[in-house]
């Protein structure tokens, strides 16, 4: 077989600690997005976009619905016969085994996995983010610059920088120097955690990485400073766009509520850029007589006999008549009651609202209230908090 | 349990949707929102586990196959079974078949290789949600030769005239098919039959020089074969006119006409597209309506039908209109009464109105 010149390599083990009850039983890229996605869709979708038809999917904690959900990739087009998606949880050697340690162990203990394509270069990915990205703009940008690696930056407000992984650059986008949440930062250009490695670069300094023992095996903190070390070439591609983490309840709900902008930065109807996502297949949406309906995503298989008012309803969620759902993100196959009242509130799939309840602060910039998977909020009671 | 395959005719589907079907089969015409006619037959069947389906084409099938594809949608693109397009290209000199008689003739192939022991045969015009395995399960009880399946009508309809009609008799035994009018029991263009009655009964009509499987090999038979009917007592609608299309579209925006046709646990499916959840804008204003995802709605629309990827602008109004795929509604435009067909484009503050019994309809890809 020829070899693939890249393939893209999604790590997707994190647990996501920060999303609450949103990731007890899931995994982060598992958690839904947008009226109709998982996170997962995001970099899949851009893989398939940017023509790699080749990703290692990297899974850990709580795999069930995150493996199911991937198949065997066919929404993302990723059912190839040569390629497509490959799940690669931790395994069990002759030798012994474990789980996954870090971002670069995972890497690493699937070098077999990598080695069947001899790419020329890997794609890093991770499942943590929402952004559209065309990676084979970054992976010209490599070639051309010749570099080991190129890694993705976006400029970040300079109050926000401290928050990220920050790349100090020479002005021909040289990077000389990683500063992992720095309290002064000297640039405001945020790791994306996206990488681009020659495999070969990649092969050696992660065998070398594995043999240290003193190393947390990750990318950001141990792989990126021995490359820099070695005076190896690495260099910053500026990515611009919209892109945001969201690894908490707050930034997963803001993240959300971007969409519903006038003209959101992040566009879903981009027909050369469609995000892909398994369908539900389920009848056209329903807007009663009774419903008002403003400022929402809504997704098929919805009945709305209440208020939507700024926001975002997966598929499959029923708003009941009087019921009225501001400012919120109601999960897959949501049944709300007669007369609920719900604002600022995340609501997990499959829970069930009785009447006449009440959910959430209306107060702005009050804290985003999250009610837990197939959760159950018992008629005229009142739920506030996360 | 025994098998059934599946043959969905199209041969005598006469296209009379006039601007719908100038360039597409009635099989192909988008319905409900998100549908195309033939998904409702073919969900009928995935549901009921019937998992080899011929399609027998005749005429303006290129949209068709476009929206079937390998039957990907249904779990049809599989190594057994599967879905068959049968467009009609035949060239054997000796054949000396005519009619619909030519599709079971020179596709013959797909009845020998299924291993299924009964073929069930459907059109597209009956929209409904069946279970073909209870039709079954009568029709073994019965011992009938052919199970053929009606409707008893609540209320006779125009579109009806056009259809079958069954006299019944004890054992609900069928004892005449005829066109009267006065007759409740409407055939739904749906039988079901052994495999090898029907392929007894092609030859005998291929033979005897007839052209019409269903005239001539059974209700012409009537009295030496056995044909039971089997009453479908669910949510129907029969499209075989504009005014039948559009008023068995709008039927769908009430509540409980549409959830006896979509069903949970009988789902009726279609092609994918990956649209985006639709978009409401500030200002808009959408009531008793049935909308599909990827619309952008600024405007209002009140007892309406919108496909996917519809753009209703600023100011514009939409009454009782149906208004298909990738349509866009300039802002002010207004619309009642009004069936858009796909890709259609409506221009700032223009008004387009129809009569409530005869929607004003405008051809694909027209600009007004």
């Amino acid at each position: 077989m020829k070899n693939k010149e890249c393939v893209a390599m999604l790590l997707a083990g994190g647990q996501g600690t920060r999303l609450k009850s949103l990731t007890k039983e899931l995994a982060k890229p598992a958690v839904f997005f947008g009226g109709k996605y998982r996170i997962i869709d995001f970099p899949l979708s851009n893989c398939t976009n940017s023509g790699i038809d080749t990703v290692g999917v990297l899974t850990q904690y709580e795999p069930l619905v995150l493996n199911h959900y991937l198949g065997i990739g066919s929404p993302w087009d990723l059912d190839r016969k040569y390629g497509g998606v490959s799940v690669l949880p931790p395994y069990m050697q002759a030798e012994g085994g474990g789980w996954y340690t870090g971002t670069a162990n995972a890497i690493y203990r699937n070098l077999k996995f990598l080695h069947q394509y001899d790419p020329e270069h890997v794609l890093i990915l991770s499942g943590d983010h929402i952004y559209t990205m065309d990676y084979s703009l970054m992976l010209d940008y490599h070639k051309e610059q010749n570099a080991d690696a190129t890694i993705s930056v976006i400029e970040v407000p300079w109050e926000e920088a401290s928050r990220f992984g920050i790349m100090n650059t020479k002005e021909n986008g040289d990077i000389i120097e990683f500063d992992e949440k720095p309290a002064y930062p000297m640039s405001n250009l945020a790791s994306m955690g996206v990488y681009i490695f020659k495999w070969d670069v990649l092969k050696e300094y992660l065998t070398a990485d594995d043999a240290k023992s003193d190393s947390s095996h990750d990318f950001g903190k141990d792989i990126i400073p021995a490359l820099l070390q070695d005076e190896k070439k690495l260099k910053a591609y500026t990515f611009e766009g919209y892109w945001k983490d969201v690894g908490t309840v707050d930034s997963l709900w803001e993240a959300n509520m971007d969409l519903l902008k006038e003209t959101p930065d992040l566009d879903l109807n981009n027909s050369s850029w469609r995000i892909y996502s398994k369908n539900p297949n389920q009848p056209a949406q329903y807007l009663s007589s009774t419903s008002r309906v403003r400022n929402a995503l809504i997704n098929e298989g919805c009945k709305i006999y209440g208020t939507v008012d700024t926001s975002i309803l997966f598929y499959g969620v029923h708003v009941g008549e009087g019921a009225v759902v501001k400012d919120s993100v109601i999960m897959p196959n949501v049944k709300i009651g007669k007369n609920v009242q719900i604002h600022r509130a995340i609501i997990s799939e499959g829970s069930v609202i009785e009447d006449n309840s009440v959910i959430g602060d209306p107060a702005p910039g009050s804290e985003i209230t999250l009610v837990a998977e197939e959760g159950s909020i018992m008629a005229n009671s009142y739920a506030m908090t996360q | 349990m025994e098998r059934i395959a599946g043959i969905i005719n199209l041969d005598h589907e006469q296209d009379m949707l006039n601007e719908l079907t100038y360039f597409r089969c009635g099989a192909a015409v988008p319905f409900g929102g998100r549908y195309r006619m033939i998904d409702f037959t073919v969900s009928n069947m995935t549901n009921s586990r019937i998992e080899s389906i011929a399609v027998f084409a005749r005429r303006k099938y290129r949209s068709l196959m476009d929206h079937l594809e390998q039957g990907k949608a249904w779990d049809l693109d599989r190594k057994r079974g599967g879905l068959f397009i049968l467009p009609p290209d035949w060239n054997d000199p000796t054949d000396i078949s005519k009619g619909d008689l030519q599709h079971y003739h020179n596709n013959i192939d797909f009845l020998r290789r299924t291993s299924a022991e009964y073929i069930l045969v459907s059109g597209s015009q009956h929209i409904c949600n069946i279970d073909f395995q209870e039709v079954l399960k009568e029709h073994k009880e019965m011992d009938a030769d052919v199970t053929v399946i009606y409707k008893k009508a609540d209320e006779m309809m125009p579109e009806y005239q056009l259809a079958q009609k069954l006299n019944i008799g004890e054992g609900n035994r069928v004892e005449a098919f005829h066109n009267e009018h006065y007759n409740p029991n409407i055939y739904m263009e749906m039988f079901l039959i052994k495999k090898s009655v029907l392929q007894d009964l092609v030859e005998k009509a291929i033979a005897h020089g007839h052209s019409h499987f269903f005239r001539d090999a059974i209700k012409d038979q009537l009295p030496i074969i056995h044909v039971h009917a089997y009453e479908y007592k669910g949510a129907h609608a029969l499209v075989n006119s504009l005014e039948s299309y559009y008023r068995n579209s709008t039927n769908l925006l009430k509540t409980e006409e549409h959830d006896r046709l979509f069903k949970d646990d009988a789902p009726i499916l279609t092609k994918v597209k990956n649209e985006a959840p639709s978009k409401y804008m500030h200002g808009s204003d959408v009531k008793n309506t049935l909308v599909a995802n990827g619309c952008v709605v600024e405007g209002h629309v009140e007892d309406s039908i919108l496909f996917r990827g519809v753009k209703v602008g600023k100011g514009a109004v939409i009454k009782n209109s149906v208004i298909m795929q990738r349509c866009e509604i300039a802002d002010h435009a207004v619309l009642e009464n009004v069936i858009l067909d796909k890709d259609c484009t409506i221009t700032e503050g223009k008004t387009l109105i129809g009569a409530p019994e005869k929607p004003f309809v405008v051809a694909k890809r027209k600009t007004m």
